[in-house]
């Protein structure tokens, strides 16, 4: 119990701090690979949402109008890329990192534009994390095992969306009909599945979660005025996605075993002959691990959606 | 019936081409104008400022050209491996690891005169970088591997090497912060023009022209160039040719992310004093949207090249009439979406329904 | 007759056209479709027939033209509108899902509940399935299966939509006869059900077989629509190839040479690991022609690709004039000094460089000759425009993509380029494939003159009737067996058609 309260429980709270932005993240990522556009503008997409998040809630000092604005950027970023990569056929890849530039550009643009350090109210960043006691209105629970659940609402909320993708794309007629569409565009268009229709739909969906996780940080996370929010986050989400093999479940415990990794990193900072830089790269290392064991497997399961990179063109021939 | 069908053009003639492009950029400029004055700037000030000025004060040539040097040379090296449709976008951390690999050569000899020891880096950081990028060529030859991924990750591993070095065994002792010991004179690429008052510039301009026509020659004119055009276009043709696809894929590898090696040598050696973690700076994503929009020209890589420097460097001029200079990031990325999206125009024609009939007729009156 | 034909049309075709940049593919095409017909879409490779259908399911829009379905202008131009409408379409290369299971393909795109009820799923599909006889296991995941097992998916799929006209492209091809008697029972149990039923095919005796009525087309024009029991095989050869022409391909009589390729017992895997080749020897001499005949998928590809060391081999033995083949790659054959051309089945994906011009295509097999590193393009540029001279090839110039070129221009560049290279032995996997009857001719005679230049050819062909004529020995394979060798003379078509499905030739006759 002593190890539980004092030990484990802070160390996991502080991993799930690390690991919510790169689950949303990775949750955004994998909705666009499932519909079969890899899109490299996570980090953009990220830095969009967490920009629009911080300048709305801290003019409107409206948690939910925040929200909504980081959604919408993100949604809208993502927007761009669905239209130059699904309507006019550009690479995806080049598209995505472009994204990523203007992304990057747009926030620390807006953010200049006040040039005076600011932070967002405190009544923001509380109603995200509203205090435990007071929502079940026990005393204490701070200081025992319930600690656990000492954890923004965001956090919820990102587990809740990647248990309902899951459920989305395994269980229902829609999830069938977007794996179709990673998979085999020709099949999936002739069997009647309106392709670009949901390539737009799970892009911008896609979007619209990795502006939230940009939220999470800008509001919630350092709701210091920052023009590097997401520092690199959205680049292991991109990791991330291949690592829990483009299962949203899995994406929970890796967004977390992520989380604790550049935990552990900082934490060793002191005193350890050991470079904590070292330990930031093992996240990347076993994604490269991961991608040679499933290449050299030739797993046709776990392997990336295979229209990821392919455009569609319904009269090519 | 649409209204509109997309029809794919065979050939378009080179006007054509470049007038849409001018037409994409027109629109990219159409679209930043709303931003800045949707943020209450000038945009022409602005235009002026950041096109126009850089070109205005003394050192703003010079900086241009030494970044134009630096983006040429990486694009080179990624064009390698886009030729190849190897999509290889690993050249951040391949400039980092040639970085790397020109600081050992010089930490290790540190007297050597700079006649002896300047080649020697170039060799190392040709090598680090060579290696870094075989990685993921040997199993993307040999299993298949997603070398998108592979390549994109490794960067981020590079970067923490580097950081790893700056934190520890190179730190420079007189230093508070992580930076690492700076370069002794001999180690420095000297002034190419040493008594004309370009004295900044420096001899990496000689090694980008020396690249981009080695790179033309080598792509266009030479057996192995055609040999990896070929596994490019189609594997199974290549194989069927008799051609060694592993070895020509490692080669090809090992040119492109040397090429990107070189590209850091140049950094620690001529533009900075030293390594650091901001060597590369996002300049290996960059300089892959360079390669892309130069359509792999070897000779358009510089033009691209310079043009983007150009934004780069007068991005500072925006501060001194008040707008963040960040708004060049988000104009260069407007830019950059009209651009890809134009491709669009170049690669298809639209066709009015009623239309096609009379091209329909066209088509047959020619046959 | 066993069709009950009504007034009433269930699909009008009028006046398409349709064109892919400067390629006319169908030109002003008019055909009908009445209710519970099965009608035979009848014409050579390339002809139109797969464009002509992909609009009746709009995977193409066409330039103009109507589409009438029972009645109905069509306006839309998405395969939803097409299937809701109750159009079915099997494509000859399925639209199938690999990693998703036959269920999940089967309900692909239906509207429906959102949550999809795994069982209820599986029970459905398997009562559709014992219905029609069809043997699909719902839960079997696509790559697991074998090509019919795929095709009986993708007919399950059509009936699940409740489909009542459906579209099959070249079902045959990849089937044996007792699967091909299968599917055609199928089709007749689908036309008493009320369907009408449209198979696109080249083969004129599953036109005569099956269907009630068949529309000819040529060239991307509909020519002729006539009613089967009215009509006759040679009339609708004469529809189809646009002139009264004389089949026969004159077979040259040469003396054969000496022995050329040997091959003894070879095994080869494919990539699922099941044995491709199975045991096969075979031997080829200067000056013949060894015609390979088998249904589609029986080996051919993993043969030809052994051969010229593109695919490992299990075991077995290979030699060239007594020199060994095994274990060597295309490049150890050719350093090894063996002039071998292979013009393989996909030329523009295997034989040639598609994006490419003429000039670094006819490059391709020469250039490893060419000493340092410099690569001198002026030979081929030479050569390149002696073969447009010499062959006809009909192209804008030496410069222009070879994927620009049509399909026979394609091939003569092909077939130009090894035979430049004068090859000893020469393998050739479906070379007409695609091409008119005129291109097709003078591929067969390019053939017939490097015979007589003593060249050993191995031609791995499809048309019986072609095979019969212009090979000297015809080898049959069967799941990667010879089934045996036997003298073209001596041969007929129903023997070879027999051996093609396992049977032993002695029992045919």
């Amino acid at each position: 119990m002593e190890f539980l309260t004092h030990d484990f429980i802070p160390y996991f709270i502080l991993a799930v701090g690390y690991g919510i932005p790169i689950l949303y993240g990775t949750l955004g990522g994998i909705l666009a690979e499932k519909a079969g556009n890899i899109n490299l503008g996570i980090e953009g997409m990220m830095l969009m949402g967490a920009a629009a998040g911080f300048l709305v809630s801290l003019s409107t000092e409206n948690v939910i109008y925040g929200l909504l604005a980081a959604v919408l950027a993100g949604g809208f970023g993502a927007l761009i890329y669905a239209f130059l990569t699904v309507s006019l056929k550009a690479n995806q890849i080049v598209t995505g990192l472009a994204l990523t530039i203007f992304g990057a550009g747009m926030t620390k643009f807006l953010l200049n534009l006040n040039k005076e350090v600011v932070r967002i109210p405190n009544s923001v960043q509380k109603s995200l994390k509203p205090i435990l006691s007071d929502v079940l209105g026990i005393e204490g629970l701070e200081h025992s095992i319930f600690k656990i659940f000492d954890l923004s609402i965001l956090v919820y909320l990102a587990f809740l969306i990647a248990i309902v993708l899951h459920f989305y794309l395994n269980h229902t007629r829609y999830g069938l009909n977007l794996r179709a569409v990673g998979e085999n565009l020709a099949a999936a268009d002739a069997a009647g599945i309106n392709v670009n229709l949901y390539k737009y739909v799970h892009v911008v969906l896609g979007g619209a979660l990795c502006g939230l996780g940009g939220a999470y940080l800008s509001m919630y996370y350092i709701p210091i005025k920052t023009e590097d929010v997401v520092h690199g986050n959205g680049w292991i989400a991109v990791a991330l996605v291949i690592f829990v093999s483009w299962k949203p479940l899995r994406a929970i415990i890796g967004s977390l075993l992520f989380g604790a990794l550049s935990l552990l990193g900082k934490s060793l900072q002191t005193g350890v002959s050991l470079s904590p830089y070292l330990l930031d790269m093992l996240p990347f290392i076993v994604t490269i691990l991961v991608l040679i064991i499933t290449s050299v497997q030739m797993s046709k399961e776990n392997a990336q959606p295979r229209s990821c990179g392919l455009n569609f063109d319904r009269e090519e021939r | 019936m649409n209204l509109f069908r997309l029809v794919k053009r065979d050939t378009i003639t080179s006007m054509h081409h470049t007038f849409i492009r001018v037409i994409a950029i027109l629109i990219a400029f159409g679209l930043s104008s709303l931003l800045l004055v949707f943020t209450k700037s000038d945009p022409i000030q602005a235009f002026y400022n950041l096109l126009i000025e850089p070109f205005q004060y003394r050192s703003g040539p010079i900086e241009i050209i030494k970044l134009t040097t630096s983006l040429t040379v990486i694009s080179l090296g990624i064009g390698f491996a886009f030729k190849m449709k190897f999509w290889n976008i690993g050249a951040e951390g391949q400039i980092l690891l040639g970085a790397i690999g020109a600081m050992v050569v010089a930490r290790s000899l540190p007297t050597m005169s700079a006649v002896g020891l300047l080649p020697l880096m170039l060799l190392g950081s040709f090598v680090f970088g060579a290696l870094w990028g075989l990685l993921p060529a040997f199993f993307k030859a040999k299993f298949g591997t997603n070398e998108t991924l592979f390549t994109l990750m490794m960067n981020y591993i590079a970067l923490n090497i580097v950081k790893t070095l700056e934190s520890g065994p190179w730190k420079d002792p007189k230093s508070f912060q992580n930076t690492i010991t700076p370069l002794p004179d001999n180690a420095r690429i000297p002034s190419l023009f040493s008594e004309i008052p370009w004295s900044l510039l420096n001899a990496g301009f000689g090694i980008a022209i020396v690249l981009t026509a080695f790179a033309y020659y080598y792509i266009n004119h030479t057996k192995s160039g055609y040999e990896l055009s070929v596994v490019g276009e189609s594997e199974s043709t290549a194989r069927y040719a008799g051609m060694n696809v592993f070895a020509i894929v490692m080669r090809t590898m090992i040119i492109s992310a040397g090429i990107c090696g070189i590209a850091g040598f140049i950094q620690v050696a001529g533009n900075n004093s030293t390594l650091s973690s901001g060597v590369a700076g996002g300049l290996g994503f960059t300089a892959i949207i360079t390669t892309w929009l130069s359509k792999l020209n070897m000779f358009m890589i510089p033009v691209v090249s310079f043009i983007f420097a150009i934004i780069a460097i007068g991005k500072d001029g925006l501060i001194t009439i008040g707008i963040p200079s960040a708004a060049a990031d988000a104009i260069q990325g407007i830019i950059l979406f009209c651009v890809l999206g134009c491709e669009f125009f170049i690669r298809y024609k639209i066709v009015l329904i009623k239309k096609s009939d009379e091209f329909i007729s066209k088509v047959r009156g020619a046959a | 007759m066993v069709a009950i034909l009504t007034e009433s049309n269930c699909i009008e075709l009028k006046n398409i056209t349709k064109t892919f940049g400067s390629v006319v593919a169908n030109n002003n095409v008019n055909l009908t479709i009445q209710n519970g017909e099965i009608h035979a879409l009848l014409g050579e490779n390339g002809s139109g027939k797969t464009t002509l259908m992909n609009m009746l399911s709009g995977i193409y829009s066409p330039n103009s033209g109507e589409i009438k379905i029972l009645g109905e202008v069509v306006n839309g131009s998405s395969p939803r509108e097409f299937i809701n409408m109750g159009i079915g379409m099997i494509h000859q290369h399925f639209k199938l899902v690999d990693v998703m299971s036959a269920k999940e393909n089967i309900v692909l795109g239906q509207p429906g509940s959102i949550y999809l009820n795994a069982r209820k799923m599986s029970r459905e599909i398997s009562e559709l399935s014992e219905k029609f006889e069809l043997n699909v296991n719902p839960d079997k995941k696509i790559y697991q299966m074998s090509v019919s097992e795929k095709q009986n998916v993708e007919i399950l799929k059509v009936l699940f939509r409740g489909a009542k006209v459906l579209i099959l492209d070249e079902p045959t091809a990849v089937l044996t006869p007792q699967e091909t008697k299968k599917l055609f029972k199928i089709l007749k149990n689908m036309k008493e059900n009320g369907c009408s039923v449209i198979i696109i095919t080249h083969k004129l005796n599953e036109v005569m077989e099956i269907s009630d009525r068949v529309t000819v087309l040529r060239k991307g024009e509909s020519i002729a629509t006539l009613n089967t029991n009215e009509t006759t095989a040679k009339e609708l050869t004469e529809l189809m190839v646009g002139r009264p022409i004389d089949l026969s391909i004159e077979r040259k009589q040469v003396n054969k040479g000496k022995k050329l390729l040997k091959i003894n017992q070879l095994t080869v895997l494919n990539e699922e690991k099941i044995k491709a080749l199975n045991n096969v020897s075979f031997e080829v001499f200067e000056g013949e022609i060894l015609g390979v005949a088998g249904i589609a998928g029986s080996g051919q590809k993993e043969l030809c690709e052994a051969i010229t060391g593109m695919q490992k081999v299990k075991s077995g033995h290979m030699t060239f004039k007594e020199e060994n083949l095994i274990g060597k790659s295309p490049r150890d054959i050719f350093k090894m000094g063996i002039s071998m051309s292979f013009i393989p089945e996909d030329r523009l994906g295997m034989g040639l460089v598609a994006s490419m011009n003429m000039i670094d295509n006819v490059i391709l097999k020469s250039y490893q000759k060419q000493k340092g590193f410099y690569l001198n393009r002026k030979p081929a540029r030479m050569l390149s425009e002696k073969l447009i001279d010499g062959l006809e090839i009909k192209t804008p110039g030496v410069h222009h993509p070879v994927r620009l070129l049509s399909g026979g221009n394609v091939q003569k560049v092909l077939l130009g380029r090894e035979i430049e290279s004068n090859p000893e032995l020469l393998i050739t996997a479906y070379p007409v494939r695609g091409l008119d009857i005129n291109a097709s001719y003078k591929i067969y005679d390019l053939l017939n003159e490097q015979k007589e230049k003593g060249v050993g050819i191995l031609f791995v062909g499809e048309d019986l009737d072609v095979l019969l004529e212009i090979s000297d020995r015809i080898m049959v394979l069967c799941e990667g067996r010879v089934v045996g060798i036997v003298e073209a003379k001596e041969a007929n078509k129903e023997m070879i058609g027999y051996m093609m499905t396992g049977g032993d030739m002695h029992e045919s006759i």
